[in-house]
């Protein structure tokens, strides 16, 4: 069904692929609509859930998208795991792919992780964040909600403000946007910008007013405090003063913009809980879409052609 | 690869005989008697059958070459290399000669341990020269006894690996090393600028959202050196210089009243950060491989001769080290096998080196800087030689490597020009 066989990165990945999980996803998002939300489309499937670092909200989304899909699953966590008994990545892949799976979703602290995994077995790999570098799905489900509010993504003008620097959200929505023909503009404090973003195509700012008046949608993301080794902000206070999405800074611009935000939210730090409940948010559909293209992800990587999409 | 002592007369017949010390070149044959320098040039070939002939035609005969900077793990870390397997990827480079860094475990922090690598290295078919370390246990504090462990064989002093980050450390250091006018080496990295950083930063860093170590993080250390190199007026050799800020702070600060000198690698001269896009963990190295520019420089360092020699950093690792995810992978790869074939083709095929130039590089130029006999050539020399066919085109694999460890990134790659024989300390080997 699409051109590459693992969903490792965005960065290079084929506009037609992304289209192709995009509508499918839409598909899957009308099942989710349903009374009974479950379909057979990868019954005898077996996914691993392979989680290295902690994970809540990612990892529920990606088992309930396999549950409903009727793919078997197991869960791996680091914590659980025989890491602490002093096993090597390498040997922990390799154990759990002898069991005969088809599929491993992985979330790993080390950039590039995914793609080492590639090499060590044969299953199908979906990136579920690898440390500083990409969450794919992550940006598929923000693609999918800005189509779903704006109808179109070419020509959409998004803003993502935040610590740039340890986001691997920033850099696949980065990616995934210009791919689809999107504009993006990232802000944040300039040593939370990587030096050479322009490289990635993104526009850079540090006036988040400006930022604003540019941008249809918003994409907010968190301090990642514990992925800097010193601190590389001053206060809060002062982050909040030049960064949150206060209600004040809201109420100042008379553009309506569409309000994102990948979780987990600091209420009170990069946005104001007012804002954050408001009508100009998306972030609960975020959530939502978040299963459906993660059933779309699983199912165009791992769905043989013969299976009816969405069977009731 | 094959290894035989010498039992007869070797003669190494009507090759191109370059002698780096006399800078001359000519057509000849050399004849090594008794592991000495027996003939040089046209002598009368020795006719008796106790003598090997060896056909040399259309092949370069040279001086053994000389490499100021490997690894080979012994103590403490012998199933990745030890001073054997070591010597034998040594001859496998052309390399009659190494001086081997001092972190080993535990570090050659002391007259004893240089004394055990001396004794140990006697037997073995390459000189082995031991580098002391600068500090006790390499911990960039209190200083080694370098007096005491110079007098048992260490050539120079080097916390290799550990940059010395205190100035005034470093600055004693280079003090109390004109006591013994040798070479004090600083592994320059700005362990506070480089932080976290992983790969050289820049546009690759940033796609592949790894920890950026900057270019600047090298500068600033080897400027910093350099200002106490000339400040105290002691030997500083600047090891494997990585970026074009540091090649201009050096083209800079070096002149004919002080002693500095630098090296450069083949990995450095070989390969840029575009390669590391597939998060290869085999170019994991400190200091990084950095830009396209930055490599150019490098050549260029090399033509204008303020980059003084090439120097190997083989840094053998076991396999699953680098079998792992790029965070956790270690630093460094091996590279005295693949040397010349990488330097020849970067230097003389791609930007027109003359290769007597670049056999300075590898004999003369690093003997110079550890105060070495040069006169290799001289009737009744110890016989260090290296025949070369520089033109030969091959693919490196696995089995031209002799070290213990097969850590290279140069596997499956094109190289230009083969070490055919190696000759030292009354050994020869067939490569």
């Amino acid at each position: 069904m699409l051109k590459q066989k693992h969903l490792l990165f965005l960065k290079g990945y084929p506009k037609e692929d992304i289209e192709i999980i995009l509508k499918t996803a839409l598909q899957f998002r009308e099942v989710l609509d349903r009374p009974i939300k479950k379909v057979p489309s990868l019954q005898g499937v077996t996914v691993v859930n392979l989680f290295f670092e902690d994970s809540t909200r990612t990892r529920i989304s990606f088992e309930l998208a396999q549950k409903r899909l009727s793919a078997d699953t197991v869960n791996f966590s680091a914590s659980s795991s025989s890491l602490k008994k002093g096993e090597s990545f390498k040997d922990t892949v390799q154990n759990i792919s002898a069991m005969k799976i088809d599929a491993v979703v992985m979330r790993h602290p080390a950039p590039g992780s995914p793609k080492h995994l590639t090499e060590f077995i044969d299953a199908v790999v979906v990136n579920a964040g690898d440390g500083t570098h990409e969450h794919p799905t992550q940006a598929i489900l923000d693609m999918l909600s800005l189509k779903e509010k704006f109808g179109y993504l070419a020509g959409l003008k998004v803003g993502i403000v935040g610590d740039i620097l340890h986001s691997r959200v920033a850099r696949s929505n980065i990616y995934g946007l210009i791919t689809m023909g999107a504009e993006v503009t990232v802000c944040g404090p300039p040593n939370l910008i990587p030096r050479n973003m322009i490289d990635l195509g993104a526009k850079v700012t540090f006036d988040l007013d400006e930022l604003m008046e540019w941008c249809d949608a918003l994409n907010i993301l968190r301090i990642q405090k514990e992925r800097m080794g010193r601190p590389l902000i001053p206060s809060i206070r002062e982050y909040r003063a030049s960064f949150g999405l206060t209600l004040e800074r809201l109420k100042n611009h008379k553009k309506e913009i569409t309000i994102m935000h990948p979780g987990p939210m600091n209420r009170g730090v990069e946005i104001d809980s007012e804002v954050a409940d408001s009508d100009q948010t998306i972030i609960l559909d975020q959530v939502l879409n978040g299963v459906a293209s993660r059933m779309s992800v699983l199912y165009c990587l791992c769905g043989s052609q013969s299976n009816e999409l969405v069977k009731k | 690869m094959n290894v035989k002592k010498i039992k007869k007369d070797v003669v190494l017949k009507d090759g191109l005989i370059i002698d780096p010390f006399s800078q001359e070149s000519f057509q000849g044959s050399i004849w090594v008697k008794n592991g000495r320098i027996a003939g040089v040039g046209d002598f009368e070939i020795p006719k008796s059958k106790d003598s090997k002939i060896i056909d040399c035609s259309n092949k370069i005969i040279t001086h053994g070459f000389c490499d100021l900077h490997v690894h080979f793990r012994e103590p403490g870390e012998d199933d990745k290399e030890d001073l054997e397997s070591g010597s034998r990827s040594a001859l496998a480079g052309g390399f009659t000669k190494v001086c081997i860094m001092p972190n080993t475990k535990p570090p050659i922090d002391s007259p004893e341990l240089v004394n055990f690598i001396n004794q140990t290295g006697k037997k073995l078919p390459v000189h082995i020269h031991p580098i002391g370390a600068v500090t006790k246990n390499q911990n960039g504090k209190l200083l080694t006894e370098m007096s005491m462990m110079h007098k048992e064989g260490a050539v120079a002093f080097s916390d290799d690996g550990l940059p010395i980050q205190n100035g005034g450390v470093m600055r004693t250091a280079l003090e109390y090393s004109k006591l013994l006018n040798v070479p004090v080496i600083n592994h320059a990295e700005d362990e506070c600028i480089r932080g976290d950083g992983l790969i050289n930063e820049g546009k690759i860093s940033t796609h592949l959202g790894l920890p950026g170590n900057p270019d600047i993080a090298e500068s600033v250390m080897v400027l910093r050196d350099l200002e106490l190199a000339v400040y105290t007026g002691a030997n500083l050799h600047v090891p494997h210089v990585s970026s074009r800020k540091a090649v201009d702070h050096i083209k800079r600060m070096k002149s004919k009243e002080n002693k500095i000198t630098a090296e450069v690698t083949p990995h450095h001269l070989f390969f840029n950060d575009t390669s590391l896009l597939d998060y290869d963990t085999k170019l994991k190295v400190a200091p990084p491989i950095r830009t396209e520019k930055d490599r150019l420089a490098l050549v260029e360092g090399i033509k204008n001769g303020i980059i003084d020699c090439i120097a190997t950093d083989h840094a053998p690792h076991r396999l699953e080290e680098k079998e792992t995810t790029f965070d956790i992978a270690s630093c460094g790869m091996i590279g005295l096998e693949s040397c010349f074939g990488a330097v020849n083709k970067v230097l003389c095929k791609e930007h027109n080196m003359k290769i007597d130039k670049l056999i300075d590089l590898l004999t003369v130029n690093p003997r110079k800087i550890m105060g070495f006999k040069r006169d290799l050539f001289s009737i009744g020399s110890s016989a260090e030689v290296t025949v070369l066919d520089d033109s030969k085109e091959w693919e490196f694999t696995q089995k031209d490597i002799q070290s213990k460890s097969v850590n290279s990134p140069f596997i499956g790659k094109l190289l230009q020009g083969k070490v055919l024989y190696t000759i030292t300390k009354n050994f020869i080997a067939s490569i």
